[in-house]
């Protein structure tokens, strides 16, 4: 039987990943007849397509892409972690630093790689700040961590927000237990805060992953595409297609789909328990409160 | 003109004796007419508002409407491809950059034209054609001119040398000022000053039979004029991430004493309310060269005719509306794009509103086309990947050189 829901994710989920598939095997658009006009039609290419992901421009964007991700989830956490610890606290004003911290992941992505773009700019604040005469947004390892400062100020208050909601819902009553006990800020942290909040910090670290792995539009706003030292896999993607290479576009889609894939069931494999354990508790409690009724 | 007019109004009667009939048809004559949308670019779009309301003025039957594309060229090409595939007749008439004319006559996205080419400049027709049909008609053209401060400068330099013998003896006085800058970011902008620089040494990124020549030594010593350049600071360290804008900026706030640009720099460099420091004390000159007056690479847009427009004779006529001698001129009257009919630039009148136009008309006539190819976006790609490797010094000259020559070779096949 065809549910609603499985038709809906057939036409918005599996078809598009199907159809890139297909793509990933054809070759269209690149053979010119005697008179200059391109051949209309499309041939089966077998895995010529596929030929790029063992070549260096392919590896170079992986290797972006990876470290991007490492660094800026990693950044994230912990930052994120630290504006969530503020923003629980109940002080005058919470309410508007709240609003405050959150500005950054409200503002669109290319709108904040412009404002990055002039902040890093030749003659712009950071040099001035520091004092310095850094080409930032000029390809080589200054625009990596130019990215990487960019991305980070715009995506912690997301894992902040996160991870606050995981918070909230930590009883104050633990928290006064640890107080009798005579536990130690940190302690309370250790032991406390953060083995209750790990299921909320847990979802924050996938989506960001996920989110992370096809980074795109800050580095082509902030430093520009094809330079080699911020091109990341989804950068690379759009550049083939851009050049209306569909064929190895498809083929490099499939690829970063196989890589995210891959990182998400790793994920959920290794930490899946601490993510799951929540529902299930809930729902045999759930059934535990069903029985109780009916007994 | 009037033979257009006359069709217009045949047409108008011919629909007006339909309806009179018994059938309530009041389809157009042919399925070739009616209303049409042109895709334009952001730029100038009040200008070119203009012609399109004096065209609807003079065609109630064949209005005409404006949709604008994304600003960035890009995006730009972007959407129309997107609109080819799916062959949509969503944009009937197209503006189109003067590079992507072969790439989308080859792909059969737009219609050949047969229309009237005398009066404009023989260069920009170049490069609207196809394999020697015309495939569009230009309608925005330029080239680079040389900025420069009258203020320091007597005579603009006719060659690279004597540029570097003015900046010798001007820039000790000058605090925080550089030599010269152009386009270097890693963007399409590259392609153009390298292309410039090649073809202002006497030699051609491609030949006549469209074969590749970056090892010839003209293109030698121009890239090795541009990687000296920036090693010996001539060209300032930060001029890699130029773009068109921020070399302006730097030029309106005195750190440049010579900058290539197009002729869009002039209005907002002359603005005096404070925002360019060098208004009044700056000219443009055609651009030097190796051995004397250098050869710009020619930019612009052109007009082209969607294969999938339901009224290709309407557009066809659009485009030659626009194009004409006309309403050219009245556009010129309202707005600094270069155009590309001759006439303008002889105009005492336009002269007067466009002091450049001389110096202009000199460069765009001795400017050369960049590589037509049908693949132009993997042409351009390849010339960014070695030009921006020679010039930040991270590749050779030679090395960088004949590996271009190596990318280009199937790529233009």
């Amino acid at each position: 039987m065809l549910s609603p829901t499985l038709l809906v994710l057939a036409l918005v989920v599996f078809y598009p990943l199907v159809a890139a598939m297909r793509e990933s095997f054809y070759e269209s658009g690149q053979r010119l007849d005697a008179d200059g006009f391109v051949v209309e039609g499309e041939w089966f290419a077998g895995l010529a397509n596929y030929a790029g992901v063992a070549q260096q421009r392919f590896i170079n964007a992986a290797l972006n892409t990876t470290l991007f991700t490492v660094v800026t989830v990693s950044l994230e956490v912990v930052l994120g972690m630290a504006m969530a610890l503020v923003m629980r606290r109940a002080f005058r004003g919470r309410a508007f630093l709240r609003a405050s911290i959150l500005v950054p992941w409200a503002v669109p992505t290319a709108v904040a790689g412009l404002m990055w773009k002039w902040i890093f700019q030749a003659d712009g604040v950071a040099n001035a700040l520091l004092g310095t005469q850094i080409l930032w947004t000029a390809d080589g390892p200054w625009a990596k961590l130019a990215v990487i400062v960019a991305d980070t100020w715009k995506t912690a208050p997301f894992v902040g927000l996160l991870v606050l909601a995981g918070l909230q819902i930590i009883p104050a009553e633990v928290y006064e237990a640890a107080r009798v006990d005579g536990a130690t800020p940190w302690q309370t942290f250790r032991r406390v805060t953060l083995p209750l909040v790990k299921p909320a910090l847990l979802v924050a670290v996938l989506f960001r992953l996920m989110d992370a792995l096809r980074i795109f539009d800050l580095p082509y706003v902030l430093v520009g595409p094809r330079k080699q030292s911020v091109e990341t896999l989804s950068g690379l993607i759009w550049d083939e297609a851009t050049r209306v290479h569909y064929g190895p576009a498809s083929a490099y889609g499939t690829a970063l789909f196989v890589y995210i894939a891959v990182i998400a069931f790793v994920f959920v494999k290794l930490l899946g328990a601490d993510l799951l354990s929540d529902v299930r508790e809930r729902r045999l409690s759930g059934r535990r409160e069903g029985n109780a009724r009916v007994a | 003109m009037k033979a257009l007019h006359v069709t217009a109004a045949a047409l108008a009667l011919g629909a007006g004796l339909a309806a009179c009939g018994s059938s309530p048809s009041p389809q157009a004559p042919t399925q070739e007419r009616g209303p049409i949308t042109f895709l334009g670019g952001k730029f100038e779009a009040e200008s070119v508002q203009k012609i399109v309301d004096a065209w609807n003025a003079a065609h109630p039957q064949e209005k005409a409407s404006v949709v604008l594309l994304p600003e960035s060229a890009d995006e730009q090409r972007r959407k129309l491809i997107q609109n080819a595939q799916t062959k949509s007749d969503a944009g009937d008439v197209m503006l189109i950059d003067a590079v992507w004319t072969s790439e989308f006559a080859a792909n059969r996205w737009v219609e050949e034209l047969k229309l009237d080419t005398t009066g404009f400049l023989p260069t920009t027709i170049e490069t609207a054609k196809y394999r020697d049909k015309l495939y569009a008609m230009p309608v925005f053209t330029g080239t680079g001119l040389l900025y420069y401060r009258t203020d320091l400068v007597k005579q603009p330099p006719k060659t690279w040398a004597e540029m570097k013998k003015i900046c010798d003896e001007v820039l000790p006085k000058q605090k925080g000022m550089s030599c010269y800058g152009g386009q270097f970011d890693k963007y399409e902008g590259l392609t153009v000053n390298f292309s410039e620089a090649v073809a202002s040494a006497g030699g051609e990124l491609l030949d006549a039979s469209g074969q590749p020549q970056l090892t010839s030594e003209a293109a030698k010593q121009a890239a090795r004029f541009l990687a000296d350049a920036f090693k010996s600071g001539m060209i300032p360290k930060e001029a890699i991430t130029y773009k068109e804008e921020e070399g302006r900026v730097a030029f309106q706030e005195g750190k440049l004493l010579f900058y290539r640009n197009w002729a869009y720099g002039y209005e907002a460099a002359q603005k005096t309310d404070g925002s360019s420091k060098v208004a009044g004390k700056f000219d443009v000159a055609p651009i030097p060269g190796l051995n004397g007056p250098g050869a710009g690479t020619l930019g612009g847009n052109n007009l082209a005719v969607s294969a999938f427009s339901k009224h290709k004779q309407t557009a066809r006529d659009f485009v030659a509306f626009m194009t004409s001698a006309e309403q050219i001129k009245a556009f010129a009257r309202t707005s600094s794009m270069p155009v590309p009919r001759a006439a303008i630039y002889d105009d005492p009148e336009m002269i007067k509103k466009y002091p450049y136009l001389p110096a202009l008309k000199e460069g765009i006539l001795a400017a050369k086309p960049r590589p037509k190819a049908v693949r132009y976006g993997d042409v351009t790609a390849a010339i960014q990947e070695s030009a921006y490797a020679i010039i930040t010094g991270a590749k050779p000259v030679d090395q960088g050189l004949s590996e271009l020559q190596t990318a280009l070779g199937p790529l233009l096949k």
